[in-house]
């Protein structure tokens, strides 16, 4: 699929690149200085991955790239020609089935979030954190986690979640 | 109708939201798309006070891919009446006007709005914007003012100024044996919602707008647009279907929401406008307030003499006010009792209400002096407040209409150990760390405001019920959902709920702790007059089981009303609605507080907030390791998403007692620290464990007994942390953060 992009940069200065996002393979037109996180946002309407400081701050904009999170605002999508791209849109087919991502559930069931707006960021960093295999305990998992704040202050419920799928057995 | 059984209400269920929101689905105000869509970027002043003496856009115009650039030399005409631009949570005053001239009023303060094609050229073209300044020295230090402070001349609707004084308090302090006398001070703090404001607007095409506005009460923006613009009301409509956290600063319409309907209307084209991080700190915070508590006592603790001063900054444009010292003499029974509060004019935007206004400012002072107190005469900290609890609002000269404090104490110091507590401050250690408990009280008013809903149960047994308040991440589609469901006796999943559309039924903004309340009578309202219309229908079906029944004998059940001392006799909705030859049922109801309850009684909301904090010593390194929060606030709809809103101010407190902190250079009036590496909040990192306790209390303030959660959590939490930094190590610190300076030094 090819997208042109709405910028009025002449064409000559776009680049062309190839993403896998949430599993569809695309070719697109971006601007060199485009981030990942605008390209998502703004140009193919995924706007699940959030905008909260553009300065990689607050970790509300987390994606997994070749299955590794990543602050998608700090990233230039050129930067990204060829990777594999996974949103919080793409989260349940990763998850290998048609329902919710296991914690997709588990933050629905624990009450993980209030306004919603950093959990795309909390879901994406906590499926990277579980594949890392790093933390194991709760205080573990703060520090792992502590990209992503949630300023509705939710963190309790969220390492609740996160440590229910861990300790399922589930995998990010 | 019988009391309708409540299989929901009291119930713990999982967010109706809960699945848009963790799949992406939920769209907030800046991610809307329309047609044609321009992007609209702010350049702010790099000045605090002064005005515009040249503004050069030709470079910003010439990139490819702008269409406009805004400035105070070519904005369209707007109102002209600071009447016009008043919403309504204003504070009285004369609003802040975007691009209205060349005068500077505070740093950040937007100057040229940027229009393009798409984002990144307009933020490019943004920084092409030259601009010169005739610069005056601001003043954004309230220390220096504070001799010009003022009462204000015009109060704020909504908030009590503090009552006259009684007795004398500044003779009985002098008099008495115990005096505890200190200054307190937190930051300026700003709400930092994840989402960055944003407004998109949508042209129509026949000068009708559709906006989609982050704020927590859609009609309030369009109150203030067709006050501004000369719109109607139908001319637009908005919308914000999900709130990406508000905390406050959704309250007012915020200056991008003026400047992307101004550059709308003028290009005939829809535009979005979304804030950056360093701008979410230009338009409101929670003010530095200078404060002095006064306490006399005699020598068993009991209070003599209770002052509490107050100088609070605001703009100069606008006499912000909220209740900050009044609190001291609704928790303490006092004989002699004196309360002021003042503003002081500063080069800053207009502060704003956040998180329990006031209350988190009077109370942390407030509850620190107690401990205080309570040291100074070798008391419990419970213990004395048991001594000076207060039965009666001696502000207003009423009783209670509900106060379970005592439980709170209770069952918060059951929960918490504070039985196994050495009072001694330094003598509670875990390893090499201090161990320091301490404690507070929190209170907040409980409000109700009047408030529509409306509700359509259609022939499918489907009831949508709504109004145009918003789910600010509080739980309100979802308890909404669970009343509704009840009233009608529905699953809840036949129940829709549909908020944050001026096209609903009317209804204020979401703060105050009043949308549980209000919103939720509301609906219960609107249901209950669906149920009085199916059982007309339904009794007079022929042969009805419900002949000869009386509406008050029948409950709503299982999708059928049946009588109550004889569920073997009842009649489907849809049989009713079939019987009754209709196809949908509708009804608006509104719902506003009892003002014979009202006359009679004050209505609070309280809670007892234990701490427990490690410190390392040597690296002043604080940590909250536990806290219990025991919440008295009347009966509670949805104990998951209500816990949470507990912990959610428990959260910020945690993060106005040890990290948040506006820094502000007064050289150049500038907030030095405006993003989220700098300002800090808490993060996963510095929370622990937190345990929420809700205490029984009955309360008829209302019919559903409910009195409100989103910001009782957070007040006297700062207060608890602090007293148990003293209890650690013996340090008593009264300007909040407690950073790692303090502990140290």
């Amino acid at each position: 699929m090819l997208i042109e992009s709405g910028s009025p940069v002449a064409a000559d200065t776009r680049v062309e690149i190839s993403l896998t996002i949430n599993g569809e393979a695309r070719t697109l037109q971006v601007a060199p200085w485009t981030t990942l996180l605008d390209l998502l946002r703004e140009r193919l309407d995924l706007t699940g991955t959030k905008k909260g400081c553009d300065h990689g701050q607050c970790g509300a904009c987390t994606v997994l790239v070749n299955g590794t999170r990543l602050n998608s605002c700090l990233a230039l999508a050129v930067m990204k020609d060829g990777a594999e791209i996974t949103t919080v849109e793409g989260l349940a087919r990763m998850g290998g089935g048609n329902g919710l991502h296991p914690l997709q559930e588990a933050f629905v069931e624990h009450d993980a979030f209030q306004c919603g707006y950093c959990t795309p960021g909390q879901l994406c960093s906590a499926a990277g954190m579980l594949a890392e295999g790093h933390a194991r305990t709760r205080d573990e998992i703060r520090e792992a986690m502590s990209g992503n704040i949630c300023r509705c202050g939710a963190y309790t419920n969220i390492v609740d979640a996160i440590e229910d799928v861990m300790q399922s057995g589930a995998q990010g | 109708m019988a009391s309708s059984p409540e299989t929901y209400f009291g119930t713990a269920r999982s967010r109706v939201d809960g699945p848009a929101k963790v799949t992406g689905q939920a769209k907030y105000a800046g991610e809307f798309e329309a047609p044609d869509l321009a992007h609209g970027y702010v350049v702010s002043s790099a000045i605090a006070r002064g005005a515009i003496s040249r503004i050069d856009t030709a470079e910003a115009e010439a990139v490819p891919g702008v269409i406009k650039v805004f400035t105070h030399e070519n904005r369209p005409r707007t109102a002209w009446l600071d009447y016009n631009y008043q919403d309504a949570v204003a504070p009285p005053g004369s609003p802040f006007r975007a691009l209205y001239d060349e005068k500077i009023q505070f740093s950040g303060q937007p100057v040229a709005l940027v229009v393009a094609e798409d984002f990144e050229t307009a933020r490019y073209a943004a920084s092409l914007v030259k601009l010169a300044y005739a610069a005056e020295e601001p003043e954004t230090d309230v220390t220096r003012v504070r001799d010009l402070s003022y009462t204000p001349p015009m109060k704020r609707a909504g908030i009590k100024p503090p009552p006259e004084p009684w007795g004398d308090a500044d003779a009985a302090f002098d008099g008495a044996p115990v005096k505890v006398r200190h200054a307190y001070r937190h930051a300026i703090e700003y709400h930092n919602p994840m989402e960055p404001h944003a407004s998109t607007v949508v042209w129509e095409g026949d000068g009708r707008l559709t906006v989609y506005d982050k704020i927590q009460g859609v009609s309030n923006s369009q109150g203030y647009l067709t006050g501004v613009f000369g719109l109607k009301k139908d001319e637009v409509r908005v919308l914000n279907p999900y709130l990406g956290g508000g905390f406050g600063s959704g309250l007012r319409p915020q200056y991008q929401l003026f400047l992307a309907v101004m550059a709308a209307r003028e290009l005939e084209r829809s535009v979005r406008v979304t804030l950056t991080r360093d701008q979410m700190f230009s338009f409101t915070h929670r003010p530095d307030v200078l404060q002095t508590v006064s306490l006399g006592a005699g020598p068993d603790g009991t209070l003599q003499a209770l002052r509490h001063d107050a100088v609070s900054g605001t703009s100069r444009y606008e006499d912000y006010q909220e209740v900050v010292v009044n609190w001291s003499a609704i928790l303490y029974r006092c004989e002699n009792v004196a309360l002021t509060y003042k503003l002081a004019h500063l080069d800053l935007p207009t502060p704003g209400d956040m998180r329990a206004p006031g209350a988190v400012t009077g109370v942390f002072a407030l509850e620190i002096a107690m401990d205080e107190l309570a040291y100074a005469t070798g008391q419990d900290p419970i213990a004395l407040r048991l001594k000076n609890y207060s039965e009666r609002d001696q502000t207003e000269g009423k009783p209670f209409g509900s106060k379970a404090l005592r439980a709170c104490y209770e069952q918060g110091a059951e929960r918490f150990g504070w039985s196994q507590r050495s009072p001694e401050p330094r003598s509670m250690r875990d390893g090499k760390e201090l161990v320091g408990w301490g404690m507070a009280t929190g209170v907040w008013e409980s409000l109700m405001q009047k408030s529509s809903a409306q509700a359509t149960l259609t022939a499918d047994g489907k009831l949508v019920v709504g109004n145009s308040t918003g789910d600010i991440g509080t739980g309100t589609y979802t308890i909404l959902t669970q009343i509704a469901a009840d009233a009608l006796g529905l699953r809840m999943e036949d129940v829709t709920t549909k908020l944050g559309d001026t096209a609903l039924a009317e209804a204020p903004v979401a703060g105050g702790s009043w949308t549980a309340a209000s919103s939720g009578t509301a609906v219960m309202k609107a249901c209950r007059t669906i149920a009085n219309q199916l059982f007309t229908m339904a009794r007079r079906m022929d042969h009805s089981p419900l002949a000869n029944v009386d509406f008050d004998r029948v409950v709503f059940r299982d999708g059928r009303i049946a009588v109550a001392d004889d569920p073997s006799r009842s009649v489907s909705l849809a049989e009713a609605m079939r019987a009754g030859g209709v196809d949908k049922l509708e009804a608006t109801e509104s719902a506003g507080p009892d003002s014979s309850h009202q006359k009679e009684f004050s209505a609070y909301t309280h809670s007892a907030i234990f701490a427990e904090v490690k410190i390392d010593e040597e690296l002043g390194q604080v940590r909250v390791t536990r806290v219990v929060s025991a919440v008295a606030a009347g009966r509670v709809i949805n104990p998951k998403t209500a816990r949470s809103q507990i912990l959610g101010g428990v959260v910020m407190g945690i993060g106005g007692a040890l990290e948040e902190e506006g820094m502000l250079d007064h050289r150049l009036g500038r907030v030095m620290n405006h993003n989220l590496g700098e300002y800090h909040v808490p993060v996963h990192a510095d929370i622990h464990d937190i345990d929420v306790i809700f205490v029984d209390e009955v309360d008829k303030a209302n019919p559903m007994g409910v009195k409100g959660l989103g910001e009782i959590g957070i007040v006297g939490t700062m207060a608890a942390v602090a007293n148990a930094v003293f209890h650690a190590t013996g340090k008593r610190i009264r300007e909040l953060p407690i950073t790692v300076d303090k502990i140290i030094g």
